[in-house]
């Protein structure tokens, strides 16, 4: 009898004892998180899949968080759930949706090998930023391409890779979440993230050269030299700005007609995913059994913001010999 | 024998052209001159196309306190203002300058006569920092940076001495020794002034004792003037960097940025920009020309050359026996810092002190293999960093770690990549990290 | 003319490699194994051979077929090193199917797991001995007396100087230690042990030869070899049952553990300081673990626990920065 309560006595003291401890550890312990990532999260699949560019979920739920307190959900997209998810978290966070419409990654260069001869070789390590420390690297475009891929190192999702035969990178649409990493890997501002357009058809300048149109002739074949003839057909819309040497096409006010194409006498502008037309075009343009592009219909609420000036690298100072 | 006391290598000195005297260079046929030829501000230009102009025309104005304005080098007419490629490796503004002829403006003293500080006793301390501002000197030994703002004390700090950088440290670079040799005196001068100017009496020249001549010469000569000394110093790269040179003359070591040479009471200045304060005051020339060495184990006749600034580089290549077949690489300035440059139409700046060309098989770098974690690189660093360590982190992106690590202490003088047994591109991922740290200090003191 | 090249600065190299550090150390070596092989023969030179051997192959076939790496990393020399230190730390007597176990430990578990040169945390041939050790304690301690160069397993054994002064200890009788050689045989190497143990002024030879090289800096040995002189000779001095502290520092694989294992650049220290400190632990824990510990020797588990401690050490101690003030 005595030995039974001795035991019920030692254990019942050593279980309240550690239940104060514990109570205690978890009130002084306790990590105080916003209760909203709890409610993003509980909208989210809970794939975990990382497809967002986050580790889980709970992490997707904590950058909402944080980017809604910054002031905006821009580029917070989860690809399992897609927009009606985002929708639900913006609900949540009280904040407008952010743009429904669908973004894909495009590289701003066609310097290939055979537009741009390669004039030097590059011997380091293989890294864009570093080659981009060189001055203009292997090339004499100091905007284009650098080819070492340091945007194919950023991609989590395996959408773009290095083609060896022109020496660019190349995004694989299906894969491309939009989700920015290679536009800020590339230390030359090459890659947009722009509208993906309706159908996946978009007209875009695929040169970043804002040389004067002498030197940009001379560096490269399908350079921008900034005649300005794509502006002039573009009056009526007035999609095509010419800012430092270099057109850039609104795709918000972009109609798509593609007569610039035609105009540019670089053939620098170039459209994408269009129904093959009788007219010549160096556009990769995929057989698509659909109405013709002029007509396609252009519902777009939020366009990009035209692309900012890549920031060109300060020269090293170089401070040990005086 | 003083030296620096962290760190430090020693590469092989090749000093090809240590024995041929310095001679001038023919007038180029067109001249370029890059508005970004100091650290700071460019230059604006003040002239345009078709504008005549002399030897020592302004060209450009400073753009700013930190900034030096430029002067035409030759006679002619302006062709062009544009852009040009310069070595820094991108095009940037330049003015080019078709030649003909050679005429100097009025005011410059083309006669090779000393003059002595004491034939002047009415130059101020005022009076020379403002000369050497107009002269649009800038500092020689390939940094750059605009002479009279070093000059210029900010408040709160006073200089106690003047140190002369005529360590060379750079292997094959000759053009300061060769300098020491046959203007001794007017360094001199040039030191007396550069003493005056920021008001003190002790100049000390640091010397590296693998110049044994220019060390007796310098001393020599230095007795006759009162408060300079001639330091020999042990021979070690990087002993030319500003911070290191102070730490083997004077014991004292600048402590990390912000803080600069000034806080330990140390002018630097290199022993060129010497030479060149002196012509400005003294002579009235402003800065448009300076000694280069064009050297290189496959060129036939390494030189000395007292070059016009603008002048292509490949004029002064094919002055020093024509650019060999075999070459992989052309090097502004030394190997050690030196830049590569992509081509030969680059034309000669104020920074311009060297020339080197190597050939395919010197230029190759070998493959990297994975860090052993020898700690060679630890031990070689003259700033007491952890390149191994810096370098990794770059290239992970781990910003906040390397700030933490001091990478923006790093001068980037390259000595943890030339001593790697695994040669890894050790410097290439530190300035990455470098770069990307300073943008981010920048920034955050922005807000 | 081709294409030029460019790159950044620095456009000059040293000219030292990986290979010429590894086959310095190998170099370096070389006078403690002729020396073994004066005074142990036969067994001596095949457990070396099967030891250099059977690494370098355990290396190519985990690179080739496991890691289906294309490069070949066998020819740096790290391998042939390992291969040498694990000879270097077992008797000469030891069967070739329990080196080429110890061997594949080293290389597979103790290095290759991890992702190959540089990547390991343990000095692989320390790892492969300690295993060999554990798994097969007779015949890792029994070892042979020198001399006999005919014969390999079938040699004569003795007690090792090292267990005849733990001997000393555990019995508490200081006249046991009488039994030992005297310094200077011990210095030549005449004496009973493992291979590498044999002769520690080959050793300091070859510890000479890599300072000359600059292929190690002389913290880590020093501070080693300093501190269990002192730390023995203050044991000495209160009671002689410990042995002289010329003899301490003269026995076992002292030499061989502060001048080549200790030393190996993947798992030790980055700064001076941090060598300092990692070398004063080693000879510390040396001490405690030949006197006290269950085994006569204590040097190679006292590295291995500083191997661990060194990304720590490596954490905290960073050099003296140029212009650092002290707080």
């Amino acid at each position: 009898m005595n030995l039974i309560l001795i035991a019920v006595i030692v254990l019942g003291a050593i279980g309240l004892v550690s239940a104060l401890v514990l109570f205690l550890a978890s009130h002084k312990f306790a990590v105080h998180e916003d209760p909203r990532i709890a409610q993003v999260a509980e909208v989210l699949p809970q794939a975990n899949c990382g497809g967002c560019g986050f580790p889980g979920c709970s992490g997707f739920a904590a950058a909402c968080v944080k980017a809604a307190d910054a002031g905006s959900l821009e580029g917070k997209s989860c690809p399992v759930g897609g927009q009606p998810v985002m929708e639900q978290v913006a609900g949540i966070l009280g904040m407008a949706a952010a743009s429904s419409a669908p973004k894909v990654a495009v590289v701003r260069c066609n310097g290939t090998c055979e537009n741009r001869p390669r004039l030097v070789s590059f011997d380091g390590a293989q890294s864009c930023r570093v080659q981009n420390m060189t001055g203009m690297g292997e090339t004499g475009c100091a905007y284009g391409c650098l080819g070492c891929g340091d945007c194919v190192k950023a991609c989590q999702f395996d959408a773009i890779h290095m083609n060896p035969e022109t020496g660019l990178p190349e995004v694989d649409e299906d894969k491309c979440t939009a989700c920015g990493a290679c536009s800020k890997a590339c230390p030359r501002g090459i890659i947009e993230i722009r509208l993906k357009g309706p159908k996946g058809r978009r007209v875009v300048v695929l040169c970043n050269n804002k040389d004067k149109g002498a030197v940009a002739n001379k560096v490269c074949k399908a350079s921008c030299i900034g005649c300005a003839k794509c502006v002039k057909t573009c009056e009526k819309f007035e999609a095509i700005t010419l800012v430092n040497n270099l057109a850039y096409i609104d795709a918000e006010k972009c109609k798509m007609c593609r007569k610039c194409e035609e105009a540019c006498p670089k053939h620098a502008i170039h459209g994408f995913n269009f129904p093959p037309k009788k007219v010549v075009s160096d556009a990769p343009a995929k057989p698509v059994a659909e109405k013709p592009a002029a007509e396609a219909p252009v519902k777009n609420e939020a366009g990009p913001k035209a692309a900012d000036a890549p920031v060109q690298e300060s020269p090293v100072i170089n401070n040990v010999t005086q | 024998m003083k030296t620096f006391r962290i760190g430090g290598v020693h590469p092989a000195e090749n000093k090809l052209s240590a024995a041929s005297p310095i001679r001038k260079a023919q007038l180029p046929k067109q001249a370029v001159f890059s508005m970004f030829q100091h650290i700071g501000a460019p230059a604006k230009p003040v002239v345009k196309k078709g504008d005549e102009v002399k030897v020592g025309t302004l060209l450009a104005e400073a753009g700013g306190f930190v900034s030096a304005p430029v002067y035409s080098s030759v006679s002619g007419k302006v062709s062009k203002v544009d852009v040009a490629l310069d070595a820094s490796g991108t095009r940037r503004p330049a003015i080019y300058v078709d030649v003909e002829g050679d005429e100097w403006e009025d005011s410059i003293d083309r006669s090779e006569t000393l003059v002595r500080l004491s034939d002047r006793p009415d130059l101020d301390a005022k009076t020379i920092v403002e000369k050497i501002k107009n002269a649009g000197i800038v500092g020689l030994g390939g940094a750059t940076f605009p002479c009279h703002v070093k000059l210029t004390p900010p408040p709160g700090c006073k200089a106690e001495c003047v140190i002369i950088n005529a360590v060379e440290c750079e292997p094959y670079l000759t053009a300061d020794h060769r300098l020491m040799l046959e203007h001794a005196d007017e360094i001199l001068v040039g030191v007396e002034l550069i003493m005056k100017a920021v008001d003190v009496k002790r100049g000390y020249i640091g010397i590296e004792n693998n110049k044994p001549d220019a060390i007796r010469l310098m001393t020599e000569k230095a007795a006759g003037h009162e408060g300079i000394e001639v330091v020999p110093l042990k021979v070690k790269y990087p002993q030319g960097g500003e911070k290191q040179l102070i730490d083997a003359v004077i014991g004292r070591q600048v402590p990390a940025p912000p803080a600069i040479p000034i806080n330990v009471g140390a002018v630097v200045q290199n022993v060129g920009t010497a030479f060149a304060i002196y012509e400005a005051v003294m002579k009235n020339k402003p800065l448009i020309d300076r000694i280069i060495t064009v050297t290189g184990k496959s060129v036939k006749q390494p030189s000395n050359l007292l070059a016009r600034l603008g002048t292509p580089f490949q004029q002064l290549i094919d002055e020093c026996g024509g650019l060999p077949e075999d070459t992989g690489k052309i090097i502004g300035g030394g190997p050690m810092m030196g830049k590569a440059l992509i081509s030969l139409e680059v034309p000669m700046t104020k920074g311009s002190s060297g020339l080197l060309l190597m050939t395919e098989e010197e230029a190759r770098r070998t493959a990297p293999q994975p860090c052993i974690r020898c700690a060679k690189c630890v031990s070689a660093c003259p700033m007491g960093l952890e390149p191994y360590l810096l370098s990794k982190v770059s290239e992970k992106q781990m910003w906040d770690k390397a700030e933490a690590e001091d990478i923006t202490s790093c001068i980037e003088c390259g000595s943890c990549q030339f001593t790697c047994p695994s040669n890894r591109p050790l410097l290439d991922m530190i300035r990455v990290g470098k770069s990307t740290v300073m943008g981010i200090i920048k920034s955050r003191a922005a807000k | 003319m081709s294409k030029l090249t460019i790159s950044l600065s620095p456009h000059v190299h040293g000219g030292d490699s990986v290979q010429k550090n590894m086959y310095g150390v190998c170099l370096a070596l070389m006078p403690a194994l002729i020396v073994s092989l004066c005074f142990f023969g036969l067994g001596a030179a095949i457990v070396t051979a099967a030891s250099v051997i059977s690494c370098i192959f355990f290396e190519w076939a985990i690179t080739k077929f496991i890691l289906k790496r294309d490069e070949l990393t066998i020819t740096d020399g790290s391998a042939i090193l390992t291969g040498l230190l694990l000879a270097f730390n077992v008797p000469s007597n030891l069967p070739i199917w329990i080196i080429v176990i110890g061997a594949l430990f080293a290389i597979g578990v103790g290095k290759m797991t991890y992702g190959g040169l540089g990547q390991n945390p343990f000095n692989p041939a320390l790892l492969g001995r300690v295993f060999l050790l554990i798994s097969f304690p007779v015949q890792m301690t029994t070892w042979p007396v020198s001399g006999q160069l005919g014969s390999y397993v079938d040699v004569q054994t003795a007690a090792t100087p090292l267990s005849i002064m733990q001997n000393a200890i555990s019995t508490g009788d200081a006249s046991l230690l009488n039994e030992l050689p005297d310094s200077f045989h011990m210095l030549i190497g005449q004496t009973g042990g493992s291979m590498g143990e044999a002769s520690a002024i080959c050793l300091l030879l070859g510890c000479l030869y890599m300072l000359y090289k600059k292929i190690i800096t002389w913290h880590i040995p020093v501070s080693i070899i300093l501190t269990v002189f002192v730390f023995a000779g203050v044991l000495h001095l209160t009671n002689p049952v410990y042995a002289n502290p010329v003899q301490v520092i003269l026995s076992g694989g002292l030499m061989l553990g502060a001048c080549f294992m200790a030393t190996d650049y993947v798992t030790s220290p980055m700064s001076h300081k941090g060598q300092l400190i990692y070398g004063v632990s080693i000879g510390l824990l040396t001490v405690i673990i030949r006197n006290w510990g269950a085994y006569p020797e204590g040097m190679s588990f006292a590295i291995l626990i500083m191997n661990v401690f060194t990304p720590l050490i490596n954490t905290y101690c960073k050099p003296k920065r140029f212009g650092e003030v002290k707080k």
